[in-house]
């Protein structure tokens, strides 16, 4: 055979199979999804956003769980966030090469690979126990240490493949490295920066094991951080394993919920993007 | 982008001064969470007390309440008068239910084969591997028994739920007992592991042959296939509330310290003979007397008027002999100062 | 053909401009070094913590800890061998399967899809790390294990055409709660994770650099696998990890499905356990401090693991260059 039909033919493979593998990929996808809407979108209702989580057998909702879970994600997202681009910038532009980078960047995967559990209950030492009670803002800060290794990881990814002209161009404008880091470089890795925030807010989202230890759960409807607050995955754990059909609909509603919330952060996201980014 | 997160903060700190706070907390057995939700629930239209429970395992409750991180604990596993004394904790039976060994085979309905308790130990022990072993037989005339090998399903995840079945299997046979043992959480002879009673009822319903333990409501919501299981009086009496009623009926609270009864193989011709309280655990000396006081006040709510909701989810209530016993050790056994916290006034 | 970053000795001096100053640097970078060592601080806590709450069983067990599959909670012994398998081979057996298929997702919507259909697609795989993983292991216990049990393990076990050792590995109990249908779940959760961050790596690819392949008449798989793969190589080391990371703690997904049996599995469709899940499933109820100190001391354990897994993988990947 001919190399060049030999490389033809090696070609249409590779794209069949790649095909095939978003096939794969979408067809999981519609397989899970639609478990998750058979079961979860007949519940949705007013009483879902209006009414906090019910006995079994009671008219209720989820909204205790709903208010707490954008709370503590959101205090979570935010030292996620902040700490994880910082450190991530640190690795990717300043220290990655020194030997205390390279070990900083192991221990990241490290602590990305923890089990949930583990960082609830070192979250517990620190947080809960020391004030005799659980709160949200234990809850937060457990979720925001399991989202930053994944925003620190795909920062320093996306910065460090930025192309070192763009650096070179501000630097030689006279603009010091901070500067140029923070006007040119995180904006050129915008998209990808999203990404890895896009990333660990799904992670967390669903997390359930860690909130147990933190921010225990709350069937009312509690905004003050300092006490114990429910949330949507710990509501969807108690009710998803239970007898009682009312509570099953509920939990599978909730689970809908958080997919539609990362659905929802991830389109409204790359608009504002796009927004933002003059071409 | 950065002003909107600033906004946000904004809002959120706004937010988290307005509140809802319980003014009772308690944390513990996942068992009788539907039920002290239902109680919750009722108690906070009908008095404005708000109860915060989470059901985060009976070790989980137990945990918090030494670490007073809550106002009670709640445990389908009762303490011993040891460790009772040495934490300085008292505790008290709520409500009872049953656990009910389910199966799946193929042309078998609820309630057509009859067990005892040595034949499930030795079931579960995997002794016995076919369900037309001769012993099984033998207790089952007339029943037309496959010759399928036996799948035994157990919970993977530590309960009290598995806490009582192993504590009976312990109780009828001595191989049991001495080779595997009665805890929440054991090192199972044989079997598959399903979490929760959920999986564990999944399990059932797909594996034919297979044979596994669910408490009572995961039993009667889901349809399964229950199992009769001899009592003490020789008879197989079905697992329903009335027959845990009847084997909490015939129980000893008054001679048990610290509360420490496991009702296992009562007396009575109706008595289920895998049937259990569930507990919850207070500071005999409460350093708030005020919470205290509200958490027996609850509880004492929930023994004049919780009964129907707890029928209704198919919890047993104590009898009410033995909750005027309760009431009475709760003005000996929590006070604050020297004093009662509560004494039904 | 790695970016690289700069050296502030080679830089030329300059006069700052306003907005700037020596100052505003400094305090840029302190925050920057800061941060990573906030997330030094925040790990060796979890590290020292758990060593702490773990120590009681490394004293009680010794080394034997690490290679007895006992799990006992009533004599109290205990012992991490199975619970170890059974993390490593679900977790490199979910890469296996995921890896490929993330890199297949992420070249086809890079380099084949259409245009307007490529942003949905991805969003919509992006949209499978966005389920909660309980919903993954409900999924997993209710649709997948029966599926599998009828259609993969039955015809499977009941084929007397298979040679022996084939079928030792595919002996077990035809209900679909094993250690492969557990992996399988893990490659399903890390899939979306994976292919997203990749695909964010090939978008970073100077067009130049494909259009330089593509002119010199290549065909799509030499600039993907000789080009464009090469060039983000650093990046797909990260993937890896990142993948490999989330399969080796994640819990829920895999509790519901795998079997929860204590001891070494004895087959690829026999139950076993993982560390995540063993601790997950007795956490909360563990009454006695030797059950919860050996369960915290597992949870040591599958960081030591973590360790050795990442430096190995690091090392090969390293090698691999030269």
């Amino acid at each position: 055979m001919d190399r060049t039909l030999r490389r033809k033919i090696t070609n249409s493979i590779f794209v069949v199979l790649c095909a095939a593998a978003t096939l794969v990929a979408l067809a999981f996808l519609v397989m899970i999804l639609w478990s998750l809407v058979a079961k979860g979108f007949g519940g949705i209702d007013a009483n879902i956003f209006t009414m906090t989580q019910p006995a079994p057998g009671s008219p209720g909702g989820l909204l205790n769980g709903i208010l707490g879970s954008i709370l503590m994600c959101a205090l979570g997202m935010l030292l996620a966030i902040v700490v994880g681009i910082l450190a991530g910038t640190w690795l990717a532009e300043y220290g990655g090469k020194t030997a205390y980078g390279q070990v900083v960047r192991f221990l990241n995967d490290v602590l990305l690979s923890a089990p949930s559990i583990l960082v609830g209950l070192f979250v517990y030492e620190i947080l809960v126990k020391p004030f005799h009670g659980f709160s949200g803002y234990a809850g937060g800060v457990a979720l925001g240490l399991l989202a930053v290794p994944i925003v620190t990881r795909t920062t320093e990814d996306m910065l460090t493949l930025q192309p070192n002209t763009l650096r070179e161009a501000g630097m030689a404008l006279g603009a010091g490295r901070g500067f140029v880091i923070r006007s040119i470089i995180w904006k050129a890795a915008g998209a990808g920066l999203f990404t890895g925030g896009l990333l660990g807010f799904a992670r967390i989202s669903g997390e359930t094991a860690p909130l147990l230890f933190t921010s225990l759960g709350n069937q009312f409807v509690n905004l003050k951080m300092s006490q114990p607050m429910g949330s949507l995955p710990t509501t969807i754990f108690q009710f998803a394993l239970s007898a009682y059909d009312d509570w099953q609909r509920l939990a599978w509603v909730g689970a809908l919920l958080i997919a539609i919330a990362v659905l929802a952060v991830n389109i409204v996201g790359r608009l504002v993007a796009r927004e933002t980014h003059r071409p | 982008m950065f002003k909107t997160f600033v906004a946000a903060a904004g809002v959120a700190g706004l937010l988290a001064s307005a509140s809802y706070a319980a003014d009772i907390s308690g944390a513990g057995a996942t068992f009788p969470a539907p039920v002290y939700a239902k109680w919750a629930e009722t108690y906070k239209a009908t008095t404005g007390t708000g109860l915060n429970y989470q059901a985060i395992g009976s070790g989980g409750g137990i945990k918090q309440i030494k670490a007073k991180t809550v106002d009670f604990g709640a445990s389908d596993k009762p303490l011993k008068p040891e460790d009772l004394d040495a934490s300085g904790l008292y505790q008290f039976p709520t409500v009872v239910g049953g656990v009910v060994p389910v199966v799946n085979i193929p042309g078998i309905n609820a309630g057509q084969i009859k067990l005892t308790g040595p034949m499930l130990a030795a079931i579960f022990y995997g002794q016995v591997k076919t369900w037309d072993d001769p012993v099984i037989a033998k207790a089952n005339p007339g029943v037309k028994l496959p010759s399928m090998p036996i799948t035994v399903v157990h919970r993977s995840d530590g309960s009290g739920t598995s806490f009582l079945f192993t504590s009976y299997l312990s109780m009828k046979s001595p191989a049991w007992s001495s080779k595997v043992g009665a805890s929440d959480s054991v090192n199972w002879p044989t079997g598959l592991g399903g979490k929760g009673n959920d999986g564990v009822s999944a399990f059932v319903k797909q594996t034919p042959g297979s044979i596994g333990y669910v408490e009572y409501a995961y039993a009667k919501q889901n349809k399964m296939a229950y199992v009769l299981v001899q009592n003490k009086n020789g008879k197989y009496p079905a697992p329903t509330a009335e027959d845990f009623a009847a084997a909490a009926a015939g129980a000893k609270w008054a001679q048990a310290p610290g509360n420490y009864l496991l009702l296992l193989d009562q007396p009575g011709a109706n008595a289920w003979p895998i049937t259990g309280a569930t507990f919850i655990l207070v500071y005999k000396n409460q350093e708030n007397a005020a919470s205290g006081q509200q958490v027996l006040k609850f509880f004492d709510w929930a023994y004049k008027n919780g009964d129907g909701a707890a029928a209704q989810l198919d919890y047993v209530p104590l009898p009410l002999p033995v909750k005027n016993l309760i009431r009475k050790q709760w003005t000996t056994n929590v006070t604050a100062g020297g004093k009662p916290v509560y004494t039904g006034k | 053909m790695n970016a690289t970053t700069m050296d502030s000795e080679t830089a030329p001096p300059r006069e700052t401009a306003p907005g700037q100053s020596e100052l505003s640097e400094t305090i840029f970078r302190g925050l920057c070094f800061g941060a990573a060592t906030l997330l030094m601080a925040a790990l060796a806590g979890v590290v020292i913590s758990l060593a702490i709450g773990g120590w009681p069983a490394f004293k009680q067990f010794g080394f034997g800890f690490f290679t007895s599959s006992a799990w006992n909670p009533v004599t109290e012994d205990y012992g991490a061998a199975g619970p170890i398998v059974g993390t490593v081979v679900t977790s490199v057996l979910a890469l296996v399967i995921a890896l490929p298929l993330a890199v297949g997702v992420s070249v086809f919507l890079v380099e084949f899809c259409p245009r307007n259909i490529a942003k949905p697609i991805a969003v919509a795989v992006e949209l499978l790390a966005g389920i909660p993983s309980i919903v993954y292991g409900m999924w997993g216990l209710f649709v997948l294990a029966p599926w599998f049990a009828l259609h993969v393990q039955l015809p499977l076990m009941t084929s007397t055409s298979l040679p022996g050792w084939f079928q030792a590995m595919i002996a077990g109990i035809p209900n679909g709660a094993n250690i492969f249908t557990a992996s399988l779940i893990l490659a399903i959760m890390i899939l979306p994770y994976m292919s997203a961050v990749f695909r964010e790596l090939l978008l970073t690819i100077p067009s130049q650099v494909r259009e330089a392949a593509y002119g010199l008449g290549s065909t799509n798989f030499e600039v993907v696998s000789k080009v464009m793969i090469p060039y983000v190589r650093r990046g797909a080391v990260g993937v890896v990890m990142l993948g490999l990371g989330r399969a080796l703690g994640e819990t829920m997904a895999v509790t519901f499905i795998i079997g929860n049996s204590h001891g070494f599995p004895h087959s690829l469709f026999d139950s076993g356990s993982t560390i995540a899940s063993t601790i997950a499933n007795e956490f909360a109820e563990a009454t006695s401090d030797m059950h919860t100190s050996a369960l915290i001391a597992l949870g040591l354990v599958l960081f030591i693991l973590t360790f050795a897994v990442l430096a190995i993988a690091r090392l090969l990947l390293a090698s691999e260059k030269h």
